[in-house]
């Protein structure tokens, strides 16, 4: 089952569609009536005993379990990589009559330079590799190095690039020069997917969020991210909404399918439930698949951890009862 | 089912809240329910069942309230008075303080009562109903704590007899009691028999806040025993949220007793959606407004308006949404939707859903899983709905929402206002400018912009048209449990005899005047083609006026009409500046007017003068007034501001007493005038000549054409006409009790606003009880005009 869990081939990838300046300045946000939407809808809906383990496994199968720190060695990569295949304690699994889905992270992301590493950590295992790229995180260097850098990671052998978009072109409303660059990066992927992380902290404001969403899938991202995890503001429910219904709009002018990935501030178990029922809601259960959700998340797991051990045992649990990734 | 299972299908699973402490206390309660009447528990003699809704199952046996029992309540109300209302304004703070800490403290246990006893989600009880109502009690504490400062010179009425409905029980609890405690008064409350049980606990927690006994007084039962409280003569006030048909009724049965009456009945309100709005967020804004407590909300948006270019859009959008809902148990904590209130209710629901697809209507339900058992009607979507379609036009109380497009903003507003509802109405678009314009133009006295269903204490609720009168919530809502200290004399009726018998012999001192009467800014002959004489103090005859008939007033009610919406646009600046002039003008006439005021009311010359003068000083007031009657701006607990705007009702009909007929006559038309009605008057029936004479100032001072029209003839008569035009939104009558009487009952066509004084006089000549802003709030109502804000 985990091996069929990353096939991206069962559903169609964006291709992405000539830009389309209308389809921008059609775009309307009310903030407010945004944030009344996340209210409610965080008091809508729950979960509870098994549905809520189940819940949890599925999150726990659409984390990019992540570490991009200026000290990250090989060996840090490989430990990360091997939680990663291994995300929950055994006995948990069985406790809960789970043991066999084949249950693992939805990839391991990592700087350019530990690509190598965690390709040869997670061999095997059909969890790809993800890298962040494009100058990561501010996007500022040349254009020609960024697109380089891409190259190199995929022939490296990361079957997935998490790129930065210039927040000027959005800040300016250069929408052209947006599409051009997301073009230019998405080609340079070549077989491996491209998420398009926005930067959604820095964008100002959710029409721009928006606008910048459809942009960039437009321009052929098969992922949009919200955020790179440095941002003093990163992934947040009401930038989130934005971003599913921008891609479901997406979806009903082109029939493509774009997949969504939450990174930076999703820590807890109960917050990653609220967005995965906020992904139900929004763009139906076939979202709720790797192939069209991620997380971008370091220390998530780690709580979700905790609490499948409650839902086994009945006891609340501690930390240090699960193994460090 | 296996978690591994859920791990491949993510479905959802039930999620239930838990009911056994309210089991628990329905059991110790298992006998019956009595009434809470000063203070103590009385089991009445009969009773009835509870039932919730979801399953049928019997809740609770309630007490039907009899006479015997609405006597004892009201009595100790009455008892209870005297000494509440004289307690220090800290002391009431402090009681209200406690109960709004003991509904936080029991938050949950009262919202899954509510939710039992009523049949609506356990999400919408614990996170609308009960928080809102304690923030009722926290915000109407403070009023109390402030009374005596912020309303100087008003009193609380006495004993307030409270009949609310079953949607919200214990929220519609909170919106009467509180403020009726916080203005000083003791209340009679009757809950609706569906839903008394939160009631019955909040008076558990009355005797926990030492709310001292009979301030507080529970009485359970059916529509008779609510009748016995709308009769009972010892009742100052009803305050009544319920069906348009029930105000009507509460109308009549109070008409002419002197019994404040605030209603806040049906609607049928727009929700209108341009085609630059945020459409995603507006199909939110629809779960808000009709699917929210099963569309059972008098301010639901049921009637979707949308710009026709998005029209197919928005539709396509809600359905998506709509087969996202699910329906099922009410103390589940992830539906949407839980049971109806009660089997009639769906069936009625059904019924016109049926009727407004035989009318053409496109019914569209979703493919969602409905509960077998219990009151569960799916969220309905009725589209093509013409304007005469019975959905587009009748309170269906449901969750059904009837879909019309329009072409543009003016069609827009149009088919917004063809209603006899006014309460709310919900705007939606991304342009300022737009929402802004149809806030301003749409008859409703809630508007919310890009929301639905907002609520606060803070802000006044209540609506306009056949919606009902008087607010909730905000310091307009304080006014409806307030009086004046001066107001009408409590007894002292002055009635100006008719001349006994006019004598025409050697009268013929001038050219013979025959004045004409005003409509339109035109003099016009009167229909009928008669007049009637007037006579002097001593019988002579000094001139004729225009026998006025139906017809008259048909016509000045349509030239007001027609003068109503371009006269409210003016400015107030420029509304004030008439009036001055008109003040400029009568005092260059004041020779003339002290004239006739000798002739016909035999004054002396010195009363005449003094009576000119004080005409003067009182159109320089509204002059002055009408640009300072501002609204406020309210602060909900939330990124938004409300602006609370006093509009004028619109077209009103003013009859005039006979004493003092040029200063009466004045003091009543210039506030309304100021406050931008227009108005047709019906001078003194004694002293017509007084206003004959005045029309020729209309038209030198720059009125425009329709602003003030006059009819003079049979009074009575001519009154009752205007009462019963359902094209006046409010009726001021100073005359004898039974016309009162009369007229407060004609009124119940339209539901219009009436201020009457039962006979009783009032000192023109006193700047206390002559003018002022209590006349301010009788001419206007209040909008609430919602705006929250953030890019």
């Amino acid at each position: 089952m985990s091996a069929e869990i990353h096939q991206f081939d069962q559903i169609v990838r964006n291709a992405g569609c000539a830009f389309e300046p209308s389809w921008i300045d059609e775009i309307r946000i009310n903030r407010s009536a945004v944030e009344r939407r996340i209210a409610s809808h965080s008091a809508r809906r729950s979960v509870k005993k098994q549905w809520q383990a189940a819940w949890l496994l599925k999150a726990v199968s659409l984390i990019d379990l992540t570490t991009l720190s200026g000290d990250d060695t090989p060996g840090r990569v490989r430990r990360l990589c091997a939680k990663a295949r291994h995300p929950v304690r055994d006995d948990i699994l069985e406790a809960l009559e789970v043991a066999d889905i084949g249950l693992t992270t939805g990839a391991v992301c990592v700087y350019h330079e530990m690509v190598p590493v965690a390709v040869e950590a997670l061999r095997g295992s059909n969890i790809p590799v993800a890298a962040v790229s494009t100058g990561f995180p501010a996007g500022l260097s040349p254009l020609k190095t960024r697109i380089a850098e891409i190259r190199e990671s995929v022939s490296a052998g990361a079957r997935e690039i998490d790129i930065v978009i210039s927040r000027r072109h959005v800040l300016t409303s250069n929408w052209q020069a947006l599409y051009d660059e997301m073009r230019a990066f998405r080609e340079a992927c070549g077989e491996a997917h491209v998420k398009a992380i926005l930067a959604t902290g820095q964008l100002g404001s959710l029409t721009k969020v928006a606008k910048a969403s459809m942009v960039c899938m437009m321009a052929g991202a098969d992922f949009i991210k919200t955020s790179t995890g440095m941002e003093s503001v990163n992934a947040t429910l009401p930038v989130s909404l934005i971003m599913m219904r921008l891609i479901r709009e997406y979806h009903e002018r082109t029939g493509f399918k774009v997949g969504f990935k939450p990174a930076g501030g999703v820590s807890s178990a109960k917050l990653a439930l609220t967005y995965l029922m906020l992904v139900k809601e929004e763009l139906g259960n076939e979202w709720l698949d790797p192939c069209l959700f991620r997380f971008g998340a370091s220390s998530l797991l780690g709580d979700i951890e905790r609490q499948l051990e409650h839902q086994a045992t009945g006891r609340y649990s501690a930390a240090n009862r699960h193994p460090q990734g | 089912m296996s978690v591994a299972e859920i791990f491949a299908s993510m479905e959802y699973g039930p999620a239930p809240e838990d009911a056994s402490k309210v089991e628990a206390w329905l059991k110790a309660n298992n006998s019956g329910f009595g009434h809470f009447i000063a203070g103590k528990w009385s089991r009445g003699k009969a009773f009835f069942d509870s039932l919730n809704p979801a399953n049928g199952e019997v809740l609770a046996k309630i007490s039907s309230g009899s006479a015997a029992d609405v006597n004892a309540a009201t009595s100790a109300a009455n008892t209870a008075f005297a000494d509440w209302s004289a307690q220090p304004c800290h002391q009431r703070a402090k009681v209200l303080y406690a109960l709004a800490r003991l509904i936080q403290k029991n938050s949950r246990f009262i919202a899954v009562l509510e939710s039992l006893d009523n049949g609506k989600p356990i999400r919408e009880t614990r996170d609308a109903d009960i928080p809102l109502a304690a923030r009722h009690f926290y915000y109407h504490a403070g009023w109390a704590q402030v009374l005596d400062r912020e309303f100087a010179d008003h009193k609380p009425l006495g004993v307030v007899g409270q009949i609310i409905p079953w949607n919200f029980p214990f929220l519609m609890l909170a919106w009467k009691i509180a403020p009726a405690l916080a203005a000083g008064n003791c209340v009679v409350l009757k809950p609706a028999e569906y839903t008394s049980l939160s009631a019955l606990y909040f008076a558990e927690l009355c005797e926990e806040a030492g709310v001292p006994a009979g301030v507080v007084n529970i009485v359970t039962g059916k529509g008779d025993t609510g009748a016995l409280i709308v009769k009972h003569p010892d009742i100052a006030k009803i305050a009544f949220t319920g069906s348009t048909p029930v105000g009507r009724l509460l109308r009549q049965q109070t008409a002419g007793t002197g019994k404040e009456l605030t209603l806040e009945l049906g609607g049928k309100s727009p929700f209108i959606v341009f085609e630059d709005a945020d459409l995603d967020s507006a199909v939110e804004g629809l779960v808000d407004g009709i699917w929210f407590n099963q569309g059972e909300v008098c301010c639901a948006g049921s009637r979707l308006l949308v710009e026709e270019g998005v029209a197919e859009r928005l539709i396509a959008k809600i359905k998506t949404r709509l087969n996202k809902f699910r329906l099922g148990d009410p103390l589940d904590k992830a539906i949407d939707m839980g049971a109806v209130a009660d089997p009639v209710q769906m069936k009625r629901i059904d019924e016109l859903v049926q009727q407004g697809i035989d009318e053409g209507a496109i019914c569209w339900q979703p493919d969602v899983k409905m509960p077998e058992n219990g009151c569960f009607y799916p969220p309905t979507l009725l589209s093509e709905v013409e304007p005469s379609n019975i959905v587009a036009r009748e309170e269906i109380f449901g969750p059904v929402l009837a879909v019309t497009s329009f072409r543009n903003l003016a069609d827009a507003v149009s088919l917004a206002n063809n209603t006899r509802f006014g309460l709310a109405c919900s705007i939606w678009s991304e342009n300022i400018n737009r929402a802004l314009e149809v806030a301003a133009e749409v008859k409703a006295g809630i508007v919310w912009v890009n929301g639905a269903n907002m609520f606060d204490a803070a802000c006044g609720f209540g609506g306009y048209r056949e919606s009902g009168f008087g607010r909730e919530g905000g310091a307009e809502g304080m006014y409806a449990y307030l009086a004046p200290k001066h107001d009408w004399k409590t007894n002292g009726s002055v009635a100006v005899e008719p001349a006994a018998k006019i004598s025409n012999r050697g009268a013929v001192s001038a050219i013979d005047r025959t004045p004409k009467m005003f409509i339109g800014g035109k003099q016009s002959r009167p229909d009928g083609g008669n007049t009637i004489p007037v006579a002097d103090m001593n019988g002579q005859l000094i001139g004729r006026v225009g026998d006025g008939n139906r017809k008259d007033i048909r016509n000045a009610v349509e030239a007001a009409y027609k003068a109503s919406g371009p006269y409210a646009r003016r400015t107030s600046y420029n509304r004030s500046q008439i009036m001055y002039f008109m003040a400029e003008n009568l005092s260059g006439r004041a020779d003339e007017f002290i004239h006739l005021l000798r002739q016909s009311t035999g004054a002396s010359k010195a009363a005449a003068a003094r009576e000119v003068d004080l005409s003067i000083s009182r159109i320089f007031s509204y002059a002055a007034w009408a640009d300072k009657f501002d609204g406020q701006v309210h602060s909900p607990p939330m990124r938004n501001v409300t602006l609370a705007v006093n509009e004028p009702l619109g077209v009103m009909a003013v009859v005039c007493p006979d004493e003092m007929p040029l200063l009466s006559m004045i003091s009543l038309f210039a506030p309304v005038m100021a406050m931008g009605n227009t108005q047709v008057l019906i001078p003194s029936e004694r002293y017509p000549l007084l206003g004959t004479d005045f029309y020729s100032l209309l038209e030198t001072s720059d009125v425009p054409d329709g602003v003030v029209n006059i009819v003079t003839g049979d009074r009575e008569a001519l009154a009752l006409v205007l009462a019963e035009h359902d094209q006046v939104d409010g009726i001021w009558y100073i005359g004898s009790a039974r016309g009162s009487k009369s007229i407060q009952e004609a009124s119940i066509g339209n539901l219009k606003q009436t201020w009457v004084n039962n006979g009783k006089s009032r000192d023109w000549s006193s700047s206390k009880t002559g003018e002022g802003r209590q006349f301010l709030r009788k001419c206007t109502q209040v909008k609430n005009i919602w705006l929250p804000y953030g890019d």
